[in-house]
């Protein structure tokens, strides 16, 4: 394959996933890696390092939407990059260490979990009064509703934080913005209302992803000739995603991203499996 | 949260905002740039991604990007849009933790100071 063929099929592939991660809301970058390493046969490492860069772009390009809004939670966020930071440090250089064949199984793993996971829905906010571990970090604040600003609280701090460490591992691993897995913590373990949980999960997955993709850059897995159209891709695909995110039949969409996470998941780990990657 | 304090975050979330938004922007003007020069001279090339060689030196820390930009690489180019763009949530914690400073919040000036450390650490090898 020439280099202008692969630039063209990476961009549409990487706008085409950004677009759907989008709308559905579940993410696009998680494809991109099986996107380039299954579908073109690049290098685990190539890849990994592509989607890594490509994941700040969209992170910081929505982020500074959703942040105008108010929804975006500067404290919290911040306290939990310590945890995330530190993760995706600890990722990136595991991932220097791990064979090629077992970063394919995690990330087959992460992979069919993101397609089984239940749609994250919109739960009552937790009691609006902070516990002591909260009042003291001030982790508490409040966002706009119909009825004017309405008042929450965090719960579970030091769940929420282990969590996020995990998520911080995966993103430096697998060059993915576990994005999926920060709306799990703040959304079900600190009981955060759901827009602030989505919308500081945006916030903080590019300052996670920067965290490792120093080593990554350093270590010389960032082509940047691969990773033009895969940022360019991604970045144009999600903008243009959200802006039809209100128009979108999102539950179909949704269900054809599930299956197409699930082919991915299968044929990522049997890759991995038969010594193939 | 009393009224000034709640008033100074807001101002400090826009402010990020437009960074963040900026920052991405500048980026991928950069990187466009530089990827459709390295096109135009190389569109027929064959690619070379199926097995793992690394970067060459010259693309793997800021120094010599700078200089491969700047002597008109066009690789090199590309990787420093893409440095814009790690460079991008860097810049935003550090004004974060000046914005805190700024609040006289203690607490959380520190948090983004150690959040700040944690990512110097990961690029000190650049």
């Amino acid at each position: 394959m020439t280099t202008l063929e692969l630039t063209a099929v990476v961009a549409s592939g990487s706008f085409a996933a950004g677009a759907l991660g989008a709308l559905t809301g579940l993410g696009g970058g998680v494809v991109l890696v099986p996107l380039l390493v299954l579908g073109l046969g690049v290098d685990m490492r190539y890849a990994v390092g592509a989607s890594l860069v490509s994941v700040i772009a969209t992170s910081s390009g929505a982020a500074a939407a959703y942040v105008r809004e108010g929804y975006t939670n500067l404290r919290i966020g911040m306290l939990l990059e310590i945890a995330t930071t530190t993760g995706a440090l600890a990722g990136a250089s595991l991932a220097t260490r791990v064979s090629a064949p077992v970063v394919a199984a995690i990330f087959g793993a992460v992979l069919l979990w993101s397609a089984l996971s239940p749609t994250p829905v919109e739960h009552a906010a937790a009691d609006a009064r902070p516990n002591r571990l909260a009042a003291r970090l001030r982790l508490a604040g409040t966002y706009p509703e119909r009825e004017g600003e309405r008042p929450y609280a965090a719960r579970n701090v030091p769940a929420g934080f282990a969590l996020m460490s995990l998520a911080g591992v995966l993103s430096g691993l697998l060059g993915i913005g576990s994005g999926a897995v920060k709306v799990l913590a703040m959304d079900r373990a600190m009981r955060l209302p759901f827009k602030v949980s989505t919308t500081t999960s945006n916030f903080m997955i590019g300052v996670t992803a920067a965290a490792s993709a120093g080593i990554y850059l350093a270590r010389g897995y960032v082509d940047p000739v691969l990773a033009a159209p895969v940022t360019l891709g991604v970045l144009a695909g999600s903008l243009v995603g959200a802006r039809f995110l209100v128009r979108a039949p999102t539950h179909a969409l949704r269900t054809i991203f599930r299956v197409v996470l699930l082919a991915l998941a299968a044929e990522m780990i049997r890759s991995a499996w038969t010594g193939r990657i | 949260m009393d009224e000034d304090r709640r008033l100074a975050d807001r101002a400090l979330e826009i402010v990020v905002a437009r960074l963040l938004q900026g920052g991405v922007l500048l980026a991928a003007v950069i990187v466009t740039g530089g990827s459709l020069v390295f096109l135009g001279r190389h569109a027929g090339d064959p690619t070379h991604y199926r097995s793992f060689h690394g970067e060459p030196h010259a693309l793997r820390s800021v120094r010599a990007i700078l200089e491969g930009a700047f002597a008109g690489d066009a690789r090199a180019v590309t990787q420093l849009g893409l440095l814009v763009l790690i460079a991008t949530p860097v810049a935003r914690v550090a004004l974060a933790a000046l914005g805190f400073a700024l609040e006289r919040d203690r607490l959380y000036t520190g948090v983004a100071l150690l959040v700040l450390g944690l990512l110097a650490f990961g690029l000190s090898g650049l």
